[in-house]
């Protein structure tokens, strides 16, 4: 590597800028100009013309006085507490699946991720067309099969706010399944053998073994899915769109609503604001774990 | 490990019923691609009279409804090409910078890179919308790439930083010794290096253009403007519009994503344990 000729080489090769940067500071501010403009005009910028936005309290007073917000706050707590814990359960339970060494069963895990691959506008619409209470697949299958009449799976708020949480398990549970596989992967052999060897049952084996191993993975995991949840549009406003009254938002959607339907944009941010209580703790705690983990490598 | 029969059919009912609930929705997307427009309505698992004539009018631009499809299809390939090489760009240099660099500033950066990585989106949409106004990006296709970057490259950094870990760095250090400057070590070293990284990366930054609905639905307006997926979205409110259309332009436009996330499955799946969640 030390020879004249590779330097020549590597001199020879690259035409190589000749700017008059000769510290590691400069040098780094070089490289990291493209990424703190960006940074800059498109993250600080749009947060701190949010954070002047948000400043009034009087803008608070008058969300808090609508019902609509109410009820979106509590759609918005029971999306995040049944939606993430449903998903991640599941998740856990299906890597020990996924992660059985059989060819079949890698089979299904590869159609098993495709509503992760697939964009979400079509399957997500494609979900909305199935569960129309008159003409769906699922109430006419119903209707065939068994002779019930199926409820206004999107209409009927009661319904409503279930089918956005099933959909949103049925787009990201995929990915979440597949992180928990390949950490079920890392868990050394030999931990198993010498549980077999004691004779552990497989649910000894998952209780000493397995969790204890996966448990730091999977709380990061939740805490990441616990923030993006509270993030998807999507899997709302592609299903309900908030309907029926806007009794199915969530902060997300009806944080957009306010400022595109009803052009009030302080409201519009003043509902996303009021999500901050949840966010800021779970950034601060995840930054440090996230940043903790690179830092022991 | 042997497993007895009762343990297979076991493994079996879980086999099926995770089929059946992945499947049916993309299974009924296909169906109703193949289903005349005017037996939209029936609800069958099977069309009485498959046809493919949907897909024809669509390639003929035939309803009103998918008028530019070309066109919208163009927007979203060029989003999703410019977004790729952009995020490439700023994230590899930005990785470099903070792995690489003994910087004073690097873990700040990296703190400020995680933080929008975590940041949700959505909860941007609003003030994002209003900045675009002011940088007159507004029904621009930029507007909707530089969207996408921006909330691409953390997670990009970080996917690539964490996979330069595992470059040893003693080969900068021989190349220094050598005279060469921090961009020739970056063009000549690292690059090649990472470039399992960079697969996965890239792939990464096109899907998520590809995908993105949001900001996509509120940055664009004009019908020549928009990407396909804003087009799509436009049946939402109305069941009275064609969805067998609208579900067969849903196939051809999950079809390229699903086969490039196949085709870069391995890398994929390594660049998204180490930099997503691992611990």
């Amino acid at each position: 590597m030390s020879s004249p000729r590779s330097r020549k080489a590597a001199a020879g090769l690259l035409g190589a800028p000749r700017f008059a940067l000769n510290s590691d500071v400069a040098w780094g501010i070089f490289f990291l100009i493209p990424y703190l403009a960006i940074f800059a005009l498109f993250v600080v910028y749009p947060i701190g013309y949010a954070a002047w936005l948000a400043a009034s309290p009087a803008s608070y007073v008058r969300l808090f006085e609508d019902p609509i917000y109410w009820r979106t706050a509590w759609n918005t707590l029971v999306f995040l507490i049944v939606g993430v814990n449903l998903k991640m359960i599941l998740a856990l339970f299906l890597s020990g699946f996924f992660a059985l060494p059989y060819l079949w069963v890698r089979i299904v895990g590869a159609l098993f991720i495709l509503p992760w691959a697939v964009p979400h506008i079509p399957s997500i619409l494609s979900i909305r067309w199935m569960l129309n209470s008159e003409w769906g697949m699922i109430n006419v299958l119903l209707f065939d099969m068994l002779g019930i009449i199926g409820p206004n799976w999107l209409t009927d708020p009661r319904y409503g706010l279930g089918a956005i949480i099933a959909v949103h398990v049925w787009k990201y549970l995929p990915f979440w399944t597949m992180i928990l596989v390949a950490g079920r992967m890392a868990i050394p052999r030999d931990l198993y053998e010498a549980a077999m060897i004691d004779g552990a049952t497989p649910s000894q084996r998952f209780r000493y073994v397995t969790f204890p191993q996966l448990r730091a993975l999977f709380l990061t995991s939740t805490m990441l899915t616990t923030i993006w949840s509270l993030g998807d549009f999507n899997s709302v406003y592609l299903l309900t769109g908030g309907g029926p009254a806007d009794r199915t938002n969530t902060l997300a959607t009806m944080g957009i609503r306010y400022a595109f339907r009803q052009a009030d944009f302080e409201a519009g941010i003043v509902t996303m604001v009021s999500a901050l209580p949840i966010l800021i703790p779970l950034v601060i705690l995840l930054t440090r774990r996230l940043a903790g983990s690179t830092r022991r490598r | 490990m042997t497993r007895s029969v009762p343990q297979l059919i076991g493994l079996a009912l879980v086999a099926i019923a995770v089929l059946v609930w992945t499947l049916l929705p993309l299974y009924h997307m296909v169906v109703l691609s193949l289903t005349p427009i005017n037996a939209a309505f029936a609800g069958r698992l099977w069309p009485d009279a498959p046809t493919i004539a949907n897909y024809g009018i669509i390639f003929r631009q035939e309803n009103h409804y998918l008028g530019r499809f070309w066109r919208q299809l163009w927007n979203s390939v060029f989003a999703a090409g410019m977004s790729c090489v952009l995020v490439l760009i700023v994230a590899t240099m930005a990785s470099y910078a903070i792995g690489r660099l003994k910087l004073w500033f690097g873990p700040l950066v990296t703190n400020l890179s995680l933080i929008t990585y975590l940041i949700p989106a959505a909860f941007l949409a609003i003030p994002f919308y209003q900045v675009m106004a002011n940088y007159n990006l507004l029904d621009s296709i930029w507007g909707l790439v530089f969207a996408v970057v921006t909330f691409t490259t953390p997670y990009a950094i970080w996917v690539l930083r964490n996979y330069a870990d595992s470059v040893p760095y003693e080969l900068d250090e021989a190349a220094m010794v050598d005279g060469a400057t921090p961009w020739q070590i970056f063009r000549l070293i690292y690059l090649p290096l990472i470039r399992p990284a960079m697969l996965a990366v890239g792939t990464f930054a096109l899907l998520h253009a590809w995908n993105e609905y949001l900001y996509a639905f509120l940055i664009l307006s004009n019908e020549s403007r928009l990407t396909l997926t804003v087009t799509l979205g436009l049946f939402r409110s109305d069941d009275s519009a064609p969805w067998p259309l609208l579900m067969a332009v849903g196939v051809l436009y999950s079809i390229p994503p699903a086969a490039l996330y196949f085709a870069v499955r391995k890398y994929m799946v390594t660049g998204l344990t180490a930099g997503g969640v691992k611990d």
